[in-house]
């Protein structure tokens, strides 16, 4: 069963084609990466996914639900973190994931936030408003925000964009802990390619708004005779290199 | 709780939480209304003091124009800068991913703004009260529907100004704050409709707050309460709120398609 899936998904702004005619599932339970570079079209894609956009044409239904007819009873059950989406500066950790509680219709959110401040080591900085936190303890309110109603889909906007590497490496070990734990389906555009190895199970290459590949990291890789996704996305973004045919 | 009724407090908590912990903007709640009402309020004491009975009759009908233009002013304001203190914090993206509902989202709007205007004009009534020996109180219940009026009239103007806001971005901000004193001149806030020029009135009569002044002018110089000008400021205020919410939709709807929602802060 896929979790989402999308068809002849198209997105024009005036002359621009930003998304053109693309097409592809996420099987429920899994994590798939979202890949391509600047202007590819990954942040539209995920727009429409999340009902902020109306797409120009084309289908996308989220757990079964059209997202053009009934997309609040997608996105009860879904959840986005980005680090280029803040939350209200001036408010406690506490207080934002109360919003957010409620937003989202969290029964018992107090003990909710409880549990999340234990898995995500929130605890000394509940109280502390979040404008004043570091880009870690920032990643880790938001995915904090992003968990706060047990989604069964969570989107990720490069999740791991500034950090350090040991604060990295812990969001990651994180989100495997957490996939492995609660079945959720995870769709994650991302930059960092080793991330992407590590954490998803399928890849959708994305160029100039349209699929350019797809499938396993590790048939990628075969495909294109490389070691690593890093020399795959740079020979799909390049035109260097076609992929070698089964 | 229902689902409904929790997201709406949930975006009402949210500003709360703000509130409780930044005085700088309590203290702008009731700064205008508080200044205004001593400025007129020892305009009013002069005129008394020089024409006697007329004068204060003039006094106190300055006196109340001053304290219900400002219940139409706070509530426009106050739902018009919520919506940009979401704008301001780059936390709409998180918002409009929730399952709020549009309607929901202008339901907390609402109510922030009647907390807003509550904390804002009952300070300036209390300074007109103690200062000036004029309680607003006295005009009696029909006061209520005064007020109801004339805050529906602020959430109309303020829709609309959240609709221009979603359509244009933060370029229509300066509207969240000047573009209720353009209507001013033609809701005879302190002088009757007849002052006015006689094809400025059909503009000043399709305005439900001018039927609000009117009736309150009644009230306060004859006693008497003014029920068509009160039928004419709800049915009025319907046509206001119902173009408003159109609006409103259109504009949301055509935020979706342009991706405004995504770029609205820059």
């Amino acid at each position: 069963m896929n979790a989402i899936e999308t068809e002849h998904l198209t997105k024009r702004y005036g002359p621009v084609l930003a998304v053109d005619d693309i097409g592809f599932a996420v099987p429920a339970g899994s994590t798939t990466g979202l890949l391509g570079g600047n202007g590819a079209g990954k942040t539209t894609t995920i727009a429409m996914l999340l009902g902020l956009l109306v797409p120009t044409a084309g289908r996308i239904a989220v757990l079964g639900h059209d997202m053009a007819r009934d997309r609040f009873a997608a996105l009860a059950r879904m959840n986005f973190s980005s680090p280029y989406v803040a939350l209200p500066s001036r408010l406690t950790v506490r207080e934002n994931l109360i919003v957010y509680g409620h937003l989202y219709d969290v029964r018992g959110v107090s003990d909710r936030i409880a549990a999340l401040a234990r898995e995500l080591d929130l605890g000394p900085i509940l109280d502390r408003p979040a404008g004043q936190l570091s880009a870690g303890q920032k990643t880790r309110v938001a995915l904090a925000k992003a968990l706060i109603n047990r989604p069964d889909v969570l989107l990720l906007d490069e999740p791991t964009a500034s950090l350090d590497p040991d604060t990295g490496d812990l969001v990651r070990t994180w989100l495997e802990q957490y996939r492995a734990e609660t079945g959720c389906t995870i769709l994650l555009a991302s930059h960092n390619m080793a991330e992407v190895e590590r954490l998803c199970s399928d890849v959708v290459m994305l160029k100039q708004g349209r699929v350019v590949d797809r499938g396993t990291p590790a048939a990628l890789l075969a495909r294109y005779e490389r070691q690593d996704l890093e020399s795959v996305f740079l020979d799909i973004a390049r035109d260097r290199r076609q992929a070698v045919p089964a | 709780m229902r689902p409904g009724l929790r997201r709406i407090w949930g975006l009402m908590y949210r500003h709360l939480a703000l509130y409780r912990r930044s005085w700088p903007r309590m203290l702008e709640l009731a700064y205008w209304p508080v200044l205004q009402m001593c400025i007129w309020g020892f305009t009013a004491r002069f005129l008394a003091a020089r024409m006697g009975n007329p004068g204060l009759i003039a006094g106190a009908t300055l006196l109340g124009g001053v304290l219900l233009w400002e219940v139409t002013l706070r509530s426009q304001m106050g739902m018009s800068i919520s919506f940009l203190e979401e704008i301001w914090s780059r936390n709409l993206g998180h918002v409009f991913v929730s399952p709020l509902r549009p309607f929901e989202l202008i339901a907390a709007l609402i109510g922030m703004s009647v907390i807003r205007m509550l904390l804002g004009v009952m300070p300036a009534i209390l300074l007109a009260w103690g200062l000036y020996a004029f309680n607003l109180f006295t005009l009696g219940p029909v006061l209520i529907l005064f007020f109801i009026n004339l805050m529906i009239m602020g959430w109309a103007v303020a829709l609309g100004v959240v609709s221009l806001i979603l359509r244009h971005g933060s370029g229509a901000e300066p509207l969240a704050w000047g573009v209720l004193f353009g209507l001013a001149p033609f809701s005879a806030v302190f002088y009757p409709v007849s002052v006015l020029p006689a094809f400025v009135r059909p503009l000043a009569y399709a305005l439900p707050t001018t039927h609000v002044f009117e009736g309150m002018r009644a009230a306060l110089s004859q006693g008497t309460i003014r029920w068509d000008h009160l039928a004419a400021a709800f049915g009025l205020n319907l046509i206001w709120l119902a173009g408003a919410a159109w609006l409103f939709a259109r504009q949301f709807h055509a935020a979706r398609v342009s991706g405004a929602l995504i770029a609205i802060g820059e």
